[in-house]
């Protein structure tokens, strides 16, 4: 079970720091299956924003849209003042390890490297730059001295700290991460969240989780997608998102929630 | 049995065996990890339609194969991007009316008398020298193009979107993967017939993918592991006086069942040899 924090985070980023993503009537659908219905979100950089919700509910089709990878049907988004296209170098990613080839053939540091591509040209190998980049990055995240291991060999922790490793590399802006906790160990959990945090002090933070409990204590604003989008700036978790959510609260009975996100909203 | 490379169709033969399979193993093994088998599959069925029409406007077959097998990789490639739920459906079809195509222009070609089976079950004993400089123009292009966009084309494999996000030309380079994917199939076809293509493009990258740790070096054992089945299995076919295309994927069949049955075996004792 889960203690209390003993330090509260602080709350939203000031209102006059600019915007780091900006949804306004944001609707989207697979083939006919509306996924998202008029989501809007407004969140200002250096914020540190935890999505919820239960699955298939349309977290990680928001967070594509938002990395530009799909196209709303209607609706529009703006990231850094800018189209997800134009700022696509000023972001990174860390999608969900299950969806990537476990038994590919290639190795930590390039997987790391990859996130240099942006900088890189084709026919050319990695710049000096790039590579001192990197191994700075893998030694941050713990795995310089595994860098030559063939992915499919790594834990499910290890591969996801390389993969938060080739995100950083790209010198992102706003991180988006989907599930960075899915398949690892407890302890790396809590140094992941550690690790986030320590991020944040640079750049603006977006993770989708199904964790509250973890989430909980990190993160500054709390938005919970279930085809429509509540969003708290505050980091609280209301009544209405858990009413709307309510697929996820197998984690919130599992973990128990801290008291400080219930006891403001529990008169509901 | 070196005397039989005194003959000259036996040379040409080891020679085309040689620069198909190493083209194969590069292609073979981003077929391999990119999951378009599939798509390979139908660019090399619908590749027959281009056989029919060269027959009927009197041009070399290799060049309306490769010219028809590259639009239908095209095409393959385009649908595949747009309509993803349906894709399997329309490469299946692309796949038997290229075939059908062909069949009915040849039927409709007057005076011909084309021998189906050889481009079936391929024809190495019967590659010109002429083809030879064809396959080293094909292996060499293929050669320098993914050494040139080696990192990006690591990266688009490995995960797709990221490679979006940074920024490579993940369309264009999958569409001219598709295009590379298209003449080393028309070369294999020469080799072991169009139905048999898809075996020696995948079994080799698929037992080399399992003993390395770079895509790179996959390319490499899966060559080596091609030409090693090819000339083992040509040679088989004129000692034992039997279809050599056959033979060729033969070996390479036994190749595969026993590396999946070593898997089994090794299992059990875990730990895996990595070069």
């Amino acid at each position: 079970m889960k203690t209390m924090p003993d330090t509260i985070r602080a709350g939203p980023q000031p209102l006059d720091k600019p915007l780091a993503v900006e949804l306004k009537g944001v609707w989207f659908s697979y083939e006919r299956t509306p996924v998202l219905t008029d989501v809007s979100l407004s969140l200002r950089q250096g914020d540190f924003l935890g999505i919820i919700g239960p699955n298939g509910g349309g977290k990680t089709t928001l967070l594509k849209i938002m990395l530009g990878l799909l196209k709303p049907d209607r609706g529009s988004v703006r990231i850094l003042g800018d189209t997800p296209l134009e700022a696509r170098h000023r972001v990174g990613y860390v999608p969900q390890t299950t969806s990537l080839n476990i038994s590919f053939p290639v190795s930590a540091l390039e997987i790391a490297l990859m996130g240099r591509l942006s900088l890189a040209r084709p026919g050319r190998p990695y710049s000096r730059r790039d590579r001192d980049k990197v191994e700075e990055l893998l030694r941050r995240v713990g795995m310089w001295e595994l860098r030559d291991r063939a992915v499919g060999t790594l834990s499910g922790g290890q591969r996801q700290r390389v993969l938060i490793a080739r995100a950083l590399a790209t010198d992102p802006e706003i991180l988006f991460l989907d599930e960075p906790a899915t398949g690892v160990d407890r302890e790396f959990e809590t140094d992941l969240f550690r690790l986030l945090e320590d991020l944040n002090q640079e750049a603006t933070i977006v993770v989708i989780t199904h964790d509250i409990g973890v989430i909980s204590r990190s993160v500054r604003s709390v938005a919970c997608v279930n085809r429509r989008l509540i969003f708290h700036e505050g980091g609280q978790i209301t009544k209405e998102m858990i009413d709307m959510a309510y697929a996820c609260p197998v984690d919130l009975v599992a973990h128990g929630l801290p008291h400080r996100v219930l006891e403001h909203h529990d008169e509901g | 049995m070196w005397e039989i490379l005194h003959l000259e169709f036996m040379r040409n033969a080891v020679l085309a065996g040689i620069l198909v399979s190493l083209c194969c193993g590069i292609i073979g093994s981003l077929v391999v990890v990119n999951r378009i088998v599939f798509i390979s599959g139908g660019i090399a069925h619908a590749a027959y339609g281009g056989i029919g029409l060269a027959f009927l406007l009197g041009i070399s077959p290799t060049l309306g194969a490769a010219g028809f097998a590259v639009v239908v990789a095209l095409v393959m490639g385009l649908v595949s991007m747009r309509a993803k739920y349906r894709a399997d459906t329309i490469i299946g079809v692309l796949w038997a009316v290229g075939m059908a195509l062909g069949v009915v222009l040849i039927d409709l070609t007057p005076g011909y008398n084309v021998d189906l089976m050889s481009y079936l079950f391929g024809s190495i004993l019967a590659v010109p020298s002429h083809e030879l400089w064809y396959m080293l123009g094909l292996l060499s292009a293929v050669f320098l193009l993914i050494v040139f966009f080696y990192k990006e084309y690591l990266a688009l494999s490995y995960d797709e979107e990221f490679a979006v996000i940074v920024g490579v030309p993940v369309r264009t380079l999958y569409l001219l993967l598709l295009c590379m994917t298209a003449l080393c199939v028309v070369m294999v076809i020469r080799l072991v017939g169009l139905i048999l293509v898809i075996a020696l493009m995948t079994i080799p990258p698929y037992i080399a993918e399992k003993y390395t740790r770079s895509l790179g070096r996959m390319m490499c054992v899966a060559s080596l592991l091609g030409v090693v089945f090819t000339l083992t299995g040509l040679w088989l076919s004129y000692l034992l006086d039997l279809t050599s295309g056959a033979m060729i994927i033969l070996v390479a069949g036994v190749a595969f069942f026993a590396s999946a049955a070593g898997d089994a075996f090794g299992a059990k004792r875990s730990g895996r040899g990595e070069v």
